[in-house]
């Protein structure tokens, strides 16, 4: 795993198991890596991993069964949509709309963009 | 739990290497020790190792002194160094001439990583190279499984997919009954690895932090508009990093080259920022 500076890595390793969830490649009540495999696999301390599960679990994310391991909760999906829809709306788009008030980007311009966006998304999917 | 205790140290007829070293190392952590070229770095290594004895001071291991005579206490030690020289044996013969001298050591450990090294049992010491001379090394001393493992540069001479992998092992192999302590210059390569940071300068500890404490109190970044006050230390230029001091905003990620030039430039200011931040009441 490639590192970027600016986040601490425990909360990259957490965008890590949103994305996996997001995609639906972690089901909800399915058994995810231990603390150890995901140290191991993005090489870090355990010591981190540890952080990023309890940020985790506080999140209500995952649920940690005794002596088993560690699942996605039941409603896993959803709190990470959540979470992470707040994320865009509160620090993703507000950077967005300060780039755009630097480059005279109007709302008009970005609809039309958008628009086009979905045909192209479409038009692949044909 | 590992105590060195005012330790002293010089060679003969040259000045103080160690002067007044005291630190204390807990199991289940990953320990970096920094410092600049010839700060004494190695010289703490084969001290706490058993190679070379303090002139002054006091080191215990697992609450025995350290003397030639301990061995009970030698054989809970191995220090994998800088540079070293192995006998020209096959490596299953080197294996099993070594591990004799280490009660804990793991056969099945020891060649399982020898494989993920891409080594063969087979292959005679000799013929390999320096890279291929360290992960043999490596191997053999994670498989001692002392509860102090000492590694002097361990990632030097390794290629890049070994780096990797080195962490990959480092990570799994680092429990709650074994203390890592790594001297490195190359941060880049162990960063996500370590979670207690140990600087030497001018003979003595500058610094020693968890991490975790760290990013707790300190800001690393391009701060865009920064309080002067608020400015530990700066490095000019196009990339501009700082360390500030952090104040309620977002954690960042410990920049360890960063906070090794801001401790060796400004310790006394590194220091007290993190003193006083984890003194005030929580709030």
């Amino acid at each position: 795993m490639d590192f970027d500076n600016s986040k601490p890595i425990y909360l990259q390793i957490v965008d890590f198991f949103y994305e996996n969830i997001l995609e639906r490649r972690w089901q909800e009540n399915e058994r995810i890596p231990s603390v150890r495999e995901i140290a191991m696999m993005v090489e870090v301390n355990p010591n981190t991993a540890i952080r990023a599960f309890t940020h985790l679990q506080e999140q209500e994310v995952i649920y940690n069964k005794r002596g088993i391991g560690y699942f996605v909760s039941e409603n896993g999906y959803d709190r990470v949509l959540t979470i992470k829809k707040k994320e865009f709306m509160k620090t993703l788009l507000p950077d967005v709309f300060k780039k755009m008030g630097l480059l005279d980007v109007t709302i008009k311009e970005v609809n039309q963009a958008f628009h086009q966006y979905l045909k192209n998304i479409d038009h692949e999917k044909k | 739990m590992i105590a060195l205790h005012n330790i002293q140290f010089y060679y003969p007829k040259s000045k103080i290497v160690l002067d007044n070293i005291s630190l204390q190392f807990a199991p289940g952590n990953i320990y970096g020790l920094f410092g600049k070229n010839g700060e004494g770095k190695s010289t703490l290594i084969k001290i706490m190792t058993g190679l070379l004895f303090p002139k002054a001071g006091d080191y215990q291991a697992f609450g025995n002194t350290i003397s030639r005579q301990n061995i009970a206490c030698l054989q809970d030690i191995f220090v994998v160094p800088e540079e070293f020289e192995l006998p020209a044996l096959k490596i299953s013969v080197y294996e099993h001439i070594t591990s004799a001298f280490y009660p804990n050591f793991s056969k099945d450990e020891f060649y399982s990583l020898i494989k993920e090294f891409n080594l063969s049992p087979h292959q005679k010491i000799s013929t390999l190279s320096f890279g291929q001379k360290k992960k043999v090394l490596i191997a053999f001393g994670i498989a001692t499984n002392t509860r102090l493992l000492l590694m002097d540069e361990p990632t030097n001479a390794l290629d890049i997919p070994s780096k990797s992998q080195f962490r990959k092992i480092m990570a799994s192999v680092v429990d709650q009954g074994k203390c890592i302590v790594i001297s490195t210059h190359q941060v880049r390569d162990l960063h996500s690895l370590i979670n207690h940071v140990v600087i030497l300068d001018h003979s003595h500890v500058t610094f020693d932090q968890p991490l975790s404490k760290v990013s707790e109190n300190l800001w690393f970044g391009k701060p865009s508009h920064a309080k002067p006050e608020s400015i530990i230390y700066s490095e000019s230029g196009f990339a501009g990093k700082a360390v500030l001091m952090r104040q309620g905003k977002n954690e960042t990620e410990v920049d360890l080259e960063l906070l090794f030039n801001a401790v060796l430039d400004q310790p006394q200011r590194v220091n007290y920022a993190i003193k006083t931040n984890y003194d005030q009441p929580q709030v």
